[in-house]
């Protein structure tokens, strides 16, 4: 009897073994933040489903409340997600905490190199230290704020006349911030079409990270400098130099005098609203929105036109956004993960990426001769690219981004103090978070 | 014959279980009922109470696995009462918290007075201004953003008909002045139904036969509202603002979604300062902490409150 019992378990064993490697394939789950071009990554994924037998889910969640939930998860060691396209900014925690799979060793094993990306999405989204070779990521979507503005408006000639008679030079792409603000306040209230207009959407968020990813574009071409260049976590002086502080003092002239009323806590879906409705002549956003914003009947199709962020006196530069993919540590099908991160890294895959609306960052697909002509706001991608810079990605960086959405929002939206005294006080605030840390 | 609660039980028990239970004291098998409700009571209050507390101590961030936990006194609770930042939150809490109050139990006591008058319609218009409170906060917190838009928003429009004001000229939530009115008028408009609601329960408990002697006495209208009305709904009214204290000592949702806490932090409340703290920031010691000072501050001004109201109603 017990002889019969145990050659049933052995034989239940063993068709069970049998089964489960037949099959060969996982469930994988995807997590990402809810946009449109994760709609394109599913499309994209669906090859990758064909081809390797594994099944694809996704877990998308809305932008403010993506960082909350996914940290979460990392933090509590979840098993939600086998693939994390996780913000630029969590790269330090998660690398230090174990969280992201190190991927060198299967880069090397399968012939990706990081060369073959855009230099500062490797920085930006793979690395950890920053200008290290340890990768964590595969740069997934590349992304940056830039500009859109209406050009059907632009081209007007009775604005361009009056453009011209107040400015004296006509009315175009701007080619600096001053620039910028002058087209802003132009049609700021103006009447078009019988409907009150205004100049532009920028970003004012308090909750999650909108203002800083705004205002930066700002500070940064004044000036603004996270560190001392020579000695890291030195921050007095660079981050409220007196460029940073007329930075500062910019984005706000710009929100009192040029933005929509209400306006006080928009990110990237009230921008577009606002955009698309009609309501604004420009609106500062990251790349991600220009595919929607050419497919939409009212402002695409030509009406609409793409800059890159323009230049301040102290350079040119815009605030990188996008994303790398990352093998979550604590997945149960690591293997399968890292397939499909070798099959999205393959070129002809990242090409397909571009054409269903996801910014490719591998250099074969943005330095193709025919890419800059590929869409009208392809070269503007690229120019932007070229431009980037990022925020902190220490594992710090939650502590140091909250710290400086509340400096900046009780400037330029509350109107409390001067920017001289917001800036003091985030060195205040990131010279404890760094002595918190031991770094200082 | 009637059986005992003790025979009952062992007779619809196996045989071999009856014997041992009817073996048991009544206070053992008391224990037996009441220790699933004392072991989850440890497990999901008592526990992470002490957890919370022990935690307070320490510089523990739960984003931080690899780091060693170190004890670090009160140091955490020394920040927190010396952070000015803190103490403004407290303070836009404390303003929402009392106006919330004071217009919810004016408003809601004043629908409860004309709702108990018996007239035609009357559960029709009880079930219209009761319908605020059963939406979600956070679906009422995005109602009025639309509700505040300067260009589109009905408020907005309202305020502009009946003063002249260009709607566009103001915005209820971008403004530092007006953002702390914003979340009080959305929350009043939610939560006054239900302070009308108590107040209308301690109403209709009022016997008709005082109000009765009260006018064989000649007493006047106004005078049976003051010495015979007040009196007998203080209890109800009083109970009302310990519950409307409670949850707005804790809102959260309503408010996130109307302002996110600005503009700038002039409407971050505590129990979001906290959550930022706590789950954005990560400062799992120092948040602790805070929740702790959080705890006994409102434990503390709910027992001597509660004490309050049993004096009244033992009057």
């Amino acid at each position: 009897m017990k002889m019969t019992k145990l050659s049933t378990t052995a034989l239940c064993a063993l068709v069970a073994g049998s089964i489960s490697s037949a099959a060969h394939a996982d469930d994988l789950t995807l997590c990402w933040a809810a946009w449109d071009p994760a709609n394109a990554l599913i499309e994209l994924s669906k090859d990758f489903e064909a081809q390797s037998g594994n099944k694809m889910s996704f877990e998308f969640v809305p932008w403010p409340n993506f960082a909350d939930r996914m940290l979460n998860e990392l933090n509590s060691g979840g098993k939600l997600c086998d693939l994390l396209i996780g913000d630029s900014q969590w790269i330090g925690g998660a690398a230090e905490n174990g969280q992201y799979l190190k991927l060198n060793d299967f880069f090397a094993a399968n012939n990706i190199t990081m060369d073959d990306f855009i230099p500062a999405t490797v920085t930006g989204y793979a690395e950890w230290p920053k200008g290290t070779p340890n990768y964590y990521a595969l740069p997934a979507f590349g992304d940056v704020v830039g500009w859109t503005y209406r050009k059907d408006w632009f081209e007007r000639p009775e604005l361009q006349a009056e453009f011209a008679a107040k400015y004296g030079r006509p009315l175009g792409v701007p080619a600096s911030l001053e620039e910028l603000r002058d087209i802003a306040q132009f049609f700021q209230g103006r009447d078009i079409d019988g409907t009150t207009v205004y100049g532009a959407a920028i970003y004012t968020e308090r909750g999650s990270e909108g203002i800083t990813m705004g205002v930066t574009n700002a500070m940064y071409n004044y000036g603004f400098l996270y560190e001392n260049p020579e000695k890291p976590y030195d921050l007095a002086g660079f981050v409220n130099s007196p460029g940073a502080v007329a930075g500062l003092e910019f984005y706000k002239s710009l929100y009192d005098t040029a933005t929509p009323p209400g306006s006080s806590n928009w990110y990237m879906g009230e921008n577009i609203d606002a955009y698309k409705s009609g309501q604004v002549a420009m609106q500062m956003n990251f790349a991600f929105i220009w595919p929607g914003v050419e497919a939409d009947p009212n402002v695409g199709g030509g009406k609409s036109g793409y800059f890159p962020n323009p230049a301040g006196p102290a350079g040119q530069f815009a605030q990188l956004g996008g994303q790398g993919i990352s093998v979550v540590a604590n997945s149960d099908s690591q293997e399968a993960a890292l397939d499909y991160i070798k099959w999205f890294a393959q070129p002809d895959v990242q090409a397909k990426w571009w054409s269903l609306g996801g910014y490719s960052a591998l250099k074969a697909v943005v330095e193709d001769p025919g890419f800059a002509t590929s869409q009208p706001y392809a070269q503007t991608f690229l120019d932007s690219m070229a431009i980037v810079k990022d925020f902190w990605a220490e594992p710090s960086y939650a502590q140091l981004l909250l710290a400086m959405q509340s400096r900046v929002h009780n400037y330029v939206i509350a109107g409390q103090g001067t920017a001289q005294e917001a800036l003091d006080g985030l060195v205040t605030d990131w010279t404890e978070v760094f002595e918190e840390e031991g770094k200082l | 014959m009637t059986q005992s609660p003790i025979d009952r039980v062992a007779g619809a028990t196996p045989a071999p279980l009856a014997r041992r239970i009817k073996g048991l004291s009544d206070r053992t098998i008391a224990w037996i009922f009441v220790a699933p409700t004392i072991f989850l009571l440890l497990a999901v209050n008592i526990f992470p109470l002490i957890w919370t507390i022990w935690l307070s101590f320490t510089n523990f961030r739960v984003n931080r696995p690899n780091n060693a936990v170190e004890w670090v006194g009160l140091e955490n609770y020394r920040r927190i009462l010396g952070d000015a930042d803190i103490w403004n939150t407290m303070q836009a809490t404390a303003h929402f918290l009392i106006w919330t109050i004071v217009l919810q139990v004016l408003i809601g006591f004043a629908l409860a007075f004309l709702i108990n008058k018996k007239f035609r319609g009357n559960d029709l218009w009880t079930t219209i201004i009761v319908f605020p409170m059963m939406l979600s906060p956070a679906v009422v917190g995005n109602f009025w953003t639309f509700l505040y838009q300067p260009q589109i928003g009905l408020f907005n429009y309202a305020v502009s008909f009946f003063s002249g004001i260009d709607p566009a000229s103001f915005s209820m939530i971008g403004d530092v002045n007006l953002a702390p009115w914003a979340i009080v008028i959305a929350d009043t408009w939610m939560w006054t139904p239900f302070v009308m609601l108590i107040c209308l329960a301690g109403l209709r408990s009022i016997p008709d036969s005082i109000y009765e002697a009260a006018e064989c006495d000649r007493a006047s209208p106004w005078r049976q509202f003051w010495t015979i009305t007040i009196p007998m709904v203080l209890p109800f009214l009083m109970l009302a603002v310990l519950f409307r204290g409670i949850e707005n000592f804790k809102m959260f949702d309503l408010v996130v979604q109307l302002t996110g806490g600005g503009p700038g932090s002039i409407t971050e409340l505590t129990s979001i300062n906290l959550k930022r703290e706590a789950f954005e920031k990560w400062r799992t010691g120092y948040s602790s902490a805070y929740a702790v000072i959080l705890f006994v501050t409102v434990f503390g001004l709910a027992s001597i409150y509660v004490k309050a109201l049993n004096k009244v109603k033992d009057r």
